[in-house]
């Protein structure tokens, strides 16, 4: 519980060391975000997401340099694909933000996503939690971006931010259909490109096209240069107000607490469930059955469930 | 009709030895399954004219100093005058170096080449915090102007040939030696030389660049530019792949990707206004040599006949001078080995021949300790030498492309030449060199071609002697140079003498007209040269430079 | 399950020859390493920094430039203010005479990998000489 403390002092070590314990589902770390979750909802959360080579990453290391113009205190999670073969990954993200490293107020971790797919990694919630609890006014989230449906960011963040660059052409049309609907707000970076009118057009139609109450606002910007960053900015305050002006956010929020405890609960229940060798042994005897044709797996999955969920000792309420 | 009847007879007799041969062979097997070039690409047992069937002798090969000079760039080659024998030198102090160039022109080197150190290259002043432990540690520190009137102390300028491994501050040094010149009493149009000035394969490969794409494309114009009217001699630019090589690519790729930047080079050139025929004469090439001898020998010929019709067909050059490509090379450094350095002077050998053999046009060998630190005096002289033994003793050097009509060299040669191609037609396709760095492509496939030989490396799959066969216990070498670390001192504190004797009312005046010329589309050059004379730093230049054009960002694909 | 163990990778100074440092990337990743890349130029703090936040367990610099007498004990000291020296392996790697590394390593670096330095043996050494447990 020490590093819970130095954690709420806003200590970078411990923040660094429980995204380790997290990542690796020690209990004390869980425990620890049990005892201090009161601590957390301060945070603003934006998701930060859109195609490779959209230059994601250098949007990240401006933007968390124009809110640390504000003052505010910012968090960084950047996520990056473990290999499915070695489980190891090389993350790289930090690269586009090396002067950021010496802020004090800024705190950058990267992620592997250890097998966790879209977009994330099955830990990013838990780093989030961290880096609100330390004090962080903004946690930025950089979502793997491989072009993959991202689309659990929705899940993590109060704001997505859609990333696009001119040239894609005909991808948006099929970039819609995945993540078009997940975007709160839209920048087209790298706009000294040819093009970026054209796709910034493409994008507003779209979106006129098929929007709820919020349209999503769309700007230019070009990040290593600086250049769109404060318009930027702007853009996601006025979601971030509309969100928090009406009842949009706490609604948000409790849905993706829904979502957090099912997930959890799932975890939990495949844990309790496989962490005991007589229901593993049960469950390789049903597979026979099934295998041999003896049994069907649909009235199995209900046996099971009978067996070792409800008619479990302490049984669960399901 | 004759021809086409041997050539059927001799495929006939070729498939009977062939099916001979695999019959013996099942029971003695060969070494290996497959044999492959030390760029991976595979070799078949036996090379004839039958693999050689298409090719037309003029089209494809022509005589020296003819279209598309594959055989060489000038009719009498090596008959004429040997290649220049030019070691990369430079040390710590402008004193120090200018001791060991007067050393290297008394032990017969032919032309000077200058090493800078990383703050030099990066454009920053010793005294600056990112140069700390880095002054004078890969070369000379130059800062300003006095600097530079050191290095070259009691060397005419006029009298030899200076190349300066310098690339995104190029206009900054050239404008020093310009003006040292100058006090020598030399005219700007006596000056012989080259600086590398070669940005793409900074972004590539070595990692010294300063600006972003466009910036650095626009003060590599404005060289062109001016020197096409003031320094007429000057070799304004090295396309390098060189680096690009030791990044770990492949034969194939060091030609595709050095030459993939010349188009890049063409083009930006043309597109600032310049003829194709005033520039294009003055483009050099700068390659690596590895010690695949025939494979290295076949890639200095192909790129020579691409290069020749990319400028003909592709920018309509007229002038046989713009189509001939004139390069520089360097052995391998990474193919030198930390175990048993001795070994190295047999490598360097090897690829001595392959660059005389290609037909290059200056070489620097490399010391047999650079594996492990900057060659001492002694170990310069051996590499010296090497080339030296080539060029009186092997024999090599007496006729023109003796390795011309070997069936394996010239199918080596169309083989390298059609997979380049390949290259540059999808580079080109993506908009050219600049998109596909930004992209991270062609990084990406040179760290795919390093990966993949280190890998075989630890497998044994490949043999590098001493590293992974034959290894022995070694003591640790003696006697390796060391760099004194009071130089970054030393350094500081000249940088402080020289800004309490200069003008510096003029120096600010001189930068802030520099700055303002940055923002219009006018020629730096003159600027620069402006503000190079009034002493000021070559970091105040580029740092007033960065405060208009920013910096670049690596891409980094891996 | 054991974690994975983590590594900064960084170039300290102004070299830009990172073939070495790329190379080993790669090589600890397919060993199932997580690898936090940092790219070129980068100073003692900033590599402090990046590896205290990333919780690594090494940090693994790439210096062909001549600079590392001055750079790596920088990085020693550096991780020994922030306290972390006692948990964080670190390694050097690149053009480093022989002669240099025993005073490297009494300044604190762990070990010095010299060209021709098969990944494997840095891998071994990495796995065998963690500072702390996984």
């Amino acid at each position: 519980m020490e590093l819970g403390k130095r954690l709420l002092n806003g200590d970078k070590r411990a923040a660094a060391r429980l995204i380790t314990m997290i990542e690796n589902d020690d209990p004390e770390a869980v425990a620890i975000l049990s005892a201090y979750f009161s601590y957390t909802g301060r945070a603003r959360v934006i998701g930060i997401t859109g195609p490779p080579g959209a230059g994601k990453s250098t949007l990240v290391d401006k933007l968390a340099k124009q809110l640390r113009k504000q003052n505010a205190k910012v968090g960084v999670l950047a996520v990056d694909p473990t290999s499915p073969f070695s489980g190891g990954s090389i993350l790289g993200d930090r690269i586009r933000m090396s002067d950021l490293n010496l802020d004090p107020g800024v705190f950058i971790r990267s992620m592997g996503t250890r097998g966790h797919l879209g977009g994330l990694s099955k830990s990013t919630l838990g780093a989030v939690k961290i880096l609100d609890i330390m004090g962080m006014d903004y946690i930025l989230i950089e979502t793997v971006g491989v072009g993959q449906s991202e689309v659990d960011i929705v899940k993590a963040a109060d704001s997505v931010l859609m990333v696009m660059v001119p040239g894609l052409g005909d991808d948006i049309q099929a970039l819609k259909a995945g993540i078009m609907e997940i975007g709160d707000v839209f920048v087209v970076n790298k706009s000294d490109r040819d093009g970026a009118d054209r796709t910034k057009t493409e994008i507003e139609m779209m979106l006129d096209f098929d929007h709820g109450e919020w349209r999503p606002p769309v700007s230019q910007a070009v990040a290593v240069n600086n250049t769109g960053i404060e318009e930027l900015t702007e853009n996601l305050d006025r979601h971030w107000n509309y969100m928090e002006s009406s009842s949009k956010l706490i609604e948000k929020r409790i849905h993706n607490s829904e979502l957090e405890i099912i997930d959890l609960t799932q975890t939990a229940i495949l844990k309790e469930m496989m962490g005991n060798d007589d229901n593993r042994n049960r469950i390789r005897e049903l597979a026979q059955k099934v295998a041999s044709r003896e049994r069907d797996p649909y009235s199995i999955s209900q046996t099971v469930l009978k067996e070792m969920i409800v008619g479990a000792e302490g049984g669960m309420e399901v | 009709m004759a021809g086409k009847e041997k050539m059927e007879q001799l495929k006939n007799a070729q498939q009977e030895w062939t099916q001979k041969t695999d019959e013996a062979v099942k029971k003695r097997p060969e070494r290996k399954e497959t044999f492959v070039t030390g760029s991976n690409q595979e070799v078949q047992r036996l090379y004839t004219p039958v693999d050689l069937e298409n090719m037309e002798y003029e089209e494809a090969l022509g005589f020296p100093g003819e279209y598309p000079y594959t055989r060489g760039v000038q009719p009498t080659m090596y008959r004429g005058r040997f290649w220049t024998m030019r070691q990369y030198a430079g040390f710590a102090t402008a004193e120090e170096s200018n001791k060991r160039y007067k050393y290297l022109l008394d032990q017969g080197q032919t032309g000077l080449s200058v090493a800078f150190d990383l703050p030099t290259q990066i454009g920053y002043d010793s005294d600056h915090a990112l140069s700390e432990g880095e002054v004078g540690k890969v070369g000379v520190a130059i800062d300003s102007l006095k600097d530079m009137e050191i290095l070259f102390d009691g060397i005419p300028l006029d009298q030899v040939s200076t190349s300066m491994t310098i690339n995104a501050p190029a206009s900054v040094l050239l404008a020093m030696y310009i003006a040292v010149a100058e006090k020598q009493g030399v005219a700007s149009d006596q000056l012989r030389g080259t600086i590398q000035n070669d940005i793409l394969k900074e972004y590539i490969a070595r990692g010294t660049y300063i600006f972003p794409v466009e910036p650095s494309m626009r003060l590599i114009t404005n060289i062109f530019e001016y020197c096409s009217d003031e320094v007429p001699n000057w070799n304004t630019i090295s396309i390098s792949g060189y680096h690009i090589r030791e990044a770990g690519s492949s034969a194939v790729q060091e030609v595709a990707f050095t030459l993939a930047d010349g188009i890049a080079y063409v083009e930006a050139a043309i597109e600032a206004g310049l003829e194709v025929d005033k520039f294009a004469p003055r483009l050099s090439f700068f390659f690596n040599s590895h010690n695949d001898l025939l494979e290295e020998v076949a890639k200095f010929r192909a790129a020579r006949r691409i290069w020749a019709k990319i400028m003909k067909e592709k920018f309509g050059a007229k002038n046989p001078k713009s189509m001939q490509l004139k390069f520089h090379t360097q052995t391998g450094g990474s193919t030198l080995t930390a175990q048993q350095p001795d070994n190295n002077i047999v490598r360097v050998a090897i690829q001595t021949l392959a660059a005389v053999l290609g037909g290059t046009q200056s070489l620097h060998t490399n010391s047999k300790d650079e594996a492990m630190a900057l060659p001492t005096e002694d170990s310069v002289r051996i590499a010296l030498r090497t080339q030296q033994i080539v060029a009186h003793e092997s024999g090599v050097a007496e006729t023109v492309d003796p390795l011309a009509g070997s069936y394996y060299v010239e199918s080596l040669t169309n083989d390298i030449e059609e997979k380049a191609m390949e290259y540059i037609d999808r580079i080109v396709g993506m908009g050219g060199a600049p998109n596909a760095i930004e992209k991270g492509y062609i990084q990406k496939e040179i760290m795919d071609s390093a990966y993949e030989y280190q890998k075989q490396i630890e497998s044994n799959d490949r043999i590098v002697v001493g590293v992974n066969k034959f290894q022995t216990e070694e003591q640790p070498p003696q006697g390796l140079l060391r760099v004194d670390p009071s130089v970054g001192e030393l350094q500081k504190e000249k940088i402080a003498e020289l800004k309490k004797e200069r003008d510096n009312d003029q120096v600010v005046q001189k930068l802030a007209e520099l700055k303002k010329a940055a923002e219009t589309d006018q020629n730096l050059m003159p600027f620069i040269l402006d503000a190079v004379k009034a002493y000021a730093t070559l970091g105040e230049i580029c740092g007033s430079l960065r405060e208009v054009f920013g910096e670049y960002q690596q891409s980094v694909v891996l | 399950m054991d974690r994975p163990i983590r590594v900064l990778v960084a170039k300290p100074g102004l070299d830009g020859h990172d073939r070495g440092a790329k190379v080993i990337a790669r090589a600890l990743r397919d060993a199932g390493m997580e690898v936090i890349y940092t790219g070129l130029r980068l100073t003692p703090d900033q590599i402090v920094q990046a590896a205290v936040q990333e919780d690594v367990d090494v940090v693994a610099l790439s210096i062909l430039s001549g600079a590392h007498g001055h750079l790596l004990p920088k990085v020693v000291d550096k991780l020994k203010e922030e306290g972390i020296y006692d948990e964080v392996l670190v390694l050097g790697g690149g053009v480093i005479p022989e002669d240099d590394i025993p005073e490297l390593k009494k300044a604190g670096v762990a070990e010095i990998f010299t060209p021709g330095t098969p990944t494997g043996v840095t891998i071994d050494f990495i796995k065998n000489n963690l500072k702390r447990s996984l």
